[in-house]
């Protein structure tokens, strides 16, 4: 740079002179962004120091006996409240003890020591997609809000700002339709920005930018530049957040050409799909879901290695069956999954599909799937009218209408704004039993039908 | 609406008597001559440059030049948008050719120019040619964007040109990262986001503005103030239409618009500026004669006077006429027969972009993604027309 214009983006540390346009008293950063600390350090320590001879002995067993009365309590307390929540989706206790375990690892920057050795959390995985993506290309930088010295607002960007530094990872200001727009024109000049939105509600404010300037610029320009961007961030509903926090977009975004959707379920989808959305050319929307950050799923070798890609567009079965085909992404697997194993002691085989990939929808797996089962149960978290699950039920009439054996059908989230009270919300989303009961409609077990209104 | 009545010229003494070549080449006389902008710049919080320009006679007949090609082109636009060749939207320069020609004077080709809909002769000026002009705008293969982008999606990214943007006030946060890429890549050059009185009020702006600050960005803001928002005038839109002071801490300057000396001054300034103290706002005080697109006849809520005002006192074209012959540069009909010239080059232009054909069927499924993954597209009626995506 020339002249005296050596800043780096940002201020590592607050400004010397008294602008009036900051204020006057900014918190000192608490990480070391200054210094290449390496990102394998942990952040906490917690180990107890003893001091050395006998006399002291009592007191050391007295304290030991203390610590462990309060760490006894705080594990009841947490293991109450995840208890709670999770039985409010709709959670099994093997996941509820794995919460429970989590509160207790260390806090995992962007290492691969994780607690066990083939199982690694949503969090996990994301951040070390990002990490492996911007170790192999300089051109990678990451931007939103509390991304860098908050470590993330969901932690999925913790070390980073350590790591790289505030040219790559840069804090913004809370303006949306600002940063997302400054990020796409990056984009246009073939930097490859990962655009972090806290919630996609608030992609809201920047969503003329995601369409009209990134998604359509190729075709506007007729090949002249493309826009390799990644808008990522959680999405749908998470635990009693309300209306203006829960929504789920990726119906709105897949229907725009130009674009790519991928919404990941297990740690495995999460690192692959990440790593080839930052490759990818096009601008891509990664929906990811809050509730599944915490979530622990077994990861292959191949999955850990740095050169770990999923192809986009291609659906994954996640159980096979044949008696009914469900298809599902994101959390929404998960119930689907769990849907699976109630019919199946009914007898009924269903099978799984994981989409991975909502634009461009694998309409191939989805198709032979159902022309195996000849029966199709979407399912969504979104709202119903106009979502995913109303393109793949025609999708699926257009294609293989005479192998339906049944009405195609979908599961959706209730055609309401997301309400606080907790019974409304588990009636607002999907739940298990929706799925199993949908399905046994479909394969005309079952003895009741839908009320009408 | 402060009008200039009179166009200032103070020549310097520094000229040289110059023998004249066949006036199909412009001078080639590059040694430095002084010429004064027809008033002072207005600053805001910064120290603003001298109305002295450095210019030479050659760089004053390439800006008559080129000014006239813009004209010309923009009128010919006109035509043949009446006679229903263009369609959609036609957001039409002329009056306004000083800022692009004095714009250019000051860059580079590996500067960043960004602008709205109005961009026609931004991408004259960047390089583009009058063939891939009039074929963009008729819709033909030889376009550049191959006919699928139309009047507002002009783009030439090997000249820095980004654009060609229909939703105003959306080309600013592009531009400030336009110029995040060239300080990340540490490319020592800046972005021009040129951008309307009307787009002035967006808060995407003021958003963008803030972000290039805080963070030290090469980004200049060009408010090319033609003082109608289509057709709303800026006294009715703006509750401050002092548009370089808008940006508060960042530092403005107020220009002639209608004087490519002074834009070439305000600009060379301004790049300076931005490659080590940040942003700056650069207000050009300029007018067009054309409504605000085609369909609108600019006379609802403009006087005719007005117009044809400002077209005796300030046209930017006439402005360097003048000068050209008061230093002696070309006489009467030498300046005319460049007019002849231009005339005659649109011609052929349009006549070549009429001859280009429409663009092929399959490119309506082409450029949607760079990578495809065999993705398919479909056509209104879908068992009609389905298609894998080319770019697997």
């Amino acid at each position: 740079m020339g002249g005296n214009n050596t800043e780096p983006f940002g201020r590592s540390s607050p400004p010397t002179s008294s602008s009036p346009f900051r204020s006057p008293q900014p918190l000192p950063p608490t990480t070391a962004a200054d210094t290449q600390a390496s990102v394998y350090s942990s952040s906490s320590s917690s180990s107890v120091s003893l001091a050395s001879p006998s006399s002291v002995l009592p007191y050391v067993f007295l304290f030991i006996f203390a610590a462990c009365v309060l760490i006894g309590f705080v594990v009841v307390v947490k293991m109450l409240g995840i208890v709670r929540r999770q039985a409010s989706i709709g959670g099994s206790p093997s996941t509820v003890l794995s919460e429970a375990l989590r509160v207790f690892r260390p806090a995992v920057p962007a290492s691969r020591n994780y607690s066990s050795a083939k199982e690694m959390t949503v969090r996990e995985a994301l951040n070390s997609a990002l990490d492996e993506e911007m170790s192999a290309d300089p051109k990678v930088f990451l931007m939103g809000e509390e991304v860098g010295e908050y470590q993330g607002a969901y932690k999925i960007s913790k070390g980073l700002l350590e790591k790289y530094g505030p040219d790559r990872v840069l804090d913004t200001p809370i303006t949306e339709a600002g940063f997302t727009g400054v990020a796409v024109g990056a984009a246009f000049q073939s930097l490859k920005p990962v655009v972090e939105f806290m919630t996609f509600n608030f992609s809201m404010q920047a969503i003329d930018h995601i369409i009209n300037s990134a998604a359509k610029s190729n075709y506007m320009s007729a090949g002249q530049f493309n826009v390799p961007i990644v808008f990522r961030g959680p999405n749908g509903a998470a635990a009693g957040v309300g209306a203006q926090h829960s929504q789920c977009y990726a119906s709105w975004f897949a229907s725009c050409p130009g674009l790519k959707v991928l919404m990941p379920y297990s740690s495995e989808d999460a690192r692959g799909l990440l790593k080839a959305a930052i490759r990818d050319p096009d601008p891509v929307v990664f929906l990811e879901n809050e509730l599944l950050y915490g979530e622990s799923f077994p990861v292959s070798a191949e999955a850990l290695d740095s050169s770990f890609c999923l192809p986009i567009g291609k659906a994954k079965i996640e159980k096979e069956g044949k008696d009914v085909t469900i298809t599902a992404f994101s959390k929404i697997v998960g119930l689907a999954l769990k849907a699976a194993d109630i019919l199946a002691k009914e007898g009924i085989s269903a099978e799984v599909i994981n989409l991975r990939s909502i634009r461009p929808l694998d309409k191939a797996t989805i198709n032979a799937s159902v022309r195996k089962t000849n029966r199709l149960i979407t399912v969504e978290e979104g709202f119903p009218q106009h979502g995913v699950g109303a393109e793949i039920c025609t999708s699926v009439i257009e294609d293989s209408f005479g192998y339906l054996d049944a009405p195609v059908e979908r599961v959706a989230g209730a055609d309401v704004p997301m309400p606080y009270a907790a019974n409304l919300e588990r009636m607002a989303v999907p739940q298990v039993e929706d799925i199993v009961r949908a399905a046994k409609r479909a394969c005309y077990r079952s003895s009741q039908h839908a009320v009408a209104a | 609406m402060a009008l200039i009545s009179r166009s200032t010229s103070t020549c310097a003494p520094l000229f040289r008597p110059l023998t004249l070549f066949s006036l199909r080449h412009v001078s080639t006389d590059t040694s430095p001559i002084t010429v004064d902008t027809s008033v002072p710049f207005t600053s805001h919080n910064c120290d603003p440059p001298s109305r002295s320009v450095t210019t030479s006679t050659s760089e004053l007949l390439s800006f008559f030049r080129d000014m006239s090609l813009m004209r010309r082109m923009e009128i010919a636009a006109d035509s043949l948008y009446k006679s229903k060749l263009i369609r959609g939207f036609c957001h039409l320069y002329d009056g306004q050719e000083a800022v692009s020609v004095g714009m250019e004077a000051a860059l580079t080709k590996s500067d960043c120019i960004i602008t709205a809909y109005r961009d026609h002769c931004i991408f004259l000026g960047r390089g583009g040619s009058l063939l891939e002009v009039f074929s963009e705008l008729m819709g033909r293969q030889a376009g550049c964007s191959k006919g699928k982008g139309g009047s507002m999606h002009f783009y030439r990214k090997q000249a820095g040109f980004y654009g060609g943007h229909g939703i105003v006030g959306a080309q600013v946060p592009l531009g400030c990262g336009l110029a995040f890429a060239q300080k990340y890549s540490k490319d020592e050059a800046v972005t021009f986001a040129l951008y309307g009185d009307g787009a002035a009020n967006q808060g995407q702006l003021f958003e963008a503005l803030n972000i290039a600050a805080l963070w030290d960005l090469p980004a200049i803001l060009v408010c090319e103030n033609n003082h109608y928002g289509m057709g709303t005038a800026e006294w009715r839109a703006a509750k401050s239409p002092a548009y370089y002071k808008r940006g508060d801490y960042v530092p403005g300057l107020k220009v002639d618009g209608m004087d490519a000396l002074a834009v070439k001054q305000a600009c060379k300034f301004a790049k300076e500026h931005a490659l080590k103290n940040g942003p700056l706002i650069l207000e050009m005080d300029t007018y067009r004669y054309h409504g605000h697109s085609m369909s609108d006849p600019g006379s609802t809520y403009r006087t005719r006077d007005e117009i044809s005002g400002i077209r005796q006192e300030r046209d930017p074209i006439e402005r360097v006429r003048k000068l050209l012959l008061s230093l002696d540069v070309a006489n009467e009909k030498e300046l005319k027969d460049i007019e002849k010239e231009v005339r005659k080059e649109v011609d052929e232009a349009i006549a070549q972009a009429k001859g280009s054909p429409a663009p092929e069927p399959s490119e309506l499924f082409t450029n949607i993604y760079v990578k495809s993954f065999g993705a398919e597209a479909y056509g209104a009626d879908r068992k009609e027309v389905r298609v894998t995506l080319p770019g697997y």
